[in-house]
């Protein structure tokens, strides 16, 4: 059942990033050119996502998942290095192709090699992330 | 045209934040595509493996199935060999850094108004939007 549930939650986002245009580079890069040719789509794919996702954190208060388990609890409130440092180093990434890891996922099966070189480096960066997080001093 | 590409940007957007309802409600796991592929490849997190990879699984089938019913799709992603290996890297151990990207922390995150969420959400387009101003308009490489 879990696999299941996954599965359909899977396809649902991967849809959704498919119908929206995000696998597409141009609309990405476009909407973080303020300088250029702006591009307005993704503010409006981002309000599409939060508007469920919000009556969905809305329905779990109290509960628990239907599967089982528990909800996560949110973490410390406390923005830290890894958190900053971290999120600069991906919008950069971000940036320079056009890709986050959703829709680099999203469009392997139809965008051709330079996606899945995509997707072989920022499994690579995942990886490399294991050494850094404890090589980078620890968050004040 | 543009219009148009609002009002489908606006329906996929539905669709990611229901997959992500989906994923919290019945699974009870946040649904951020760096979380869920970084802790298989790392083996943090191989207690939900199966979980992860059905869900990996239809994100990456869901398109294909829709592709055909399209007449062109473009990702229209550079064909520079050096940006998208920088590229990939940076989103690799960034997201995992910070630990979410624009689903955990962009939709998961800011949809509980959490704040962490925010933060990452704020500094990861500013850096976006200064790599755009760099090499784009400045340095003319993407």
């Amino acid at each position: 059942m879990r696999n299941l549930f996954g599965f359909i939650a899977g396809a649902l986002f991967g849809a959704g990033l498919f119908i929206s245009g995000m696998t597409d580079t141009t609309k990405v890069q476009g909407w973080l050119d303020l300088f250029g040719d702006w591009d307005p789509t993704l503010a409006f794919v981002m309000g599409g996502a939060i508007l469920p996702m919000a009556i969905a954190w809305g329905i779990a208060r109290g509960r628990k998942p239907a599967l089982g388990g528990h909800f996560p609890t949110p973490p410390e409130p406390k923005i830290g290095r890894n958190l900053i440092v971290g999120s600069v180093l991906f919008g950069a990434g971000w940036g320079l192709a056009g890709l986050c890891p959703g829709p680099a996922l999203a469009s392997l099966g139809y965008g051709g090699g330079m996606h899945w070189l995509f997707v072989a480096a920022m499994i690579l960066g995942m990886i490399a992330a294991v050494p850094v997080r404890k090589w980078m001093p620890a968050a004040p | 045209m543009i219009e148009q590409d609002w009002i489908w940007g606006f329906a996929g957007g539905l669709l990611i934040g229901l997959g992500g309802a989906v994923y919290l409600l019945f699974n009870g796991r946040i649904m951020g595509a760096s979380g869920i592929l970084g802790g298989l490849v790392d083996g943090s997190e191989l207690r939900h493996r199966w979980e992860r990879l059905a869900f990996l699984a239809g994100t990456i089938l869901a398109p294909i199935i829709l592709y055909p019913l399209y007449r062109e799709v473009d990702t229209h992603i550079t064909g520079n060999v050096a940006v998208v290996v920088v590229a990939g890297l940076l989103v690799g151990l960034g997201t995992r850094l910070a630990n979410g990207c624009t689903s955990g922390h962009g939709v998961c995150g800011i949809s509980r108004l959490s704040l962490r969420g925010i933060a990452a959400t704020v500094f990861y387009i500013l850096a976006g939007g200064i790599t755009i101003v760099l090499f784009r308009h400045l340095l003319g490489v993407i």
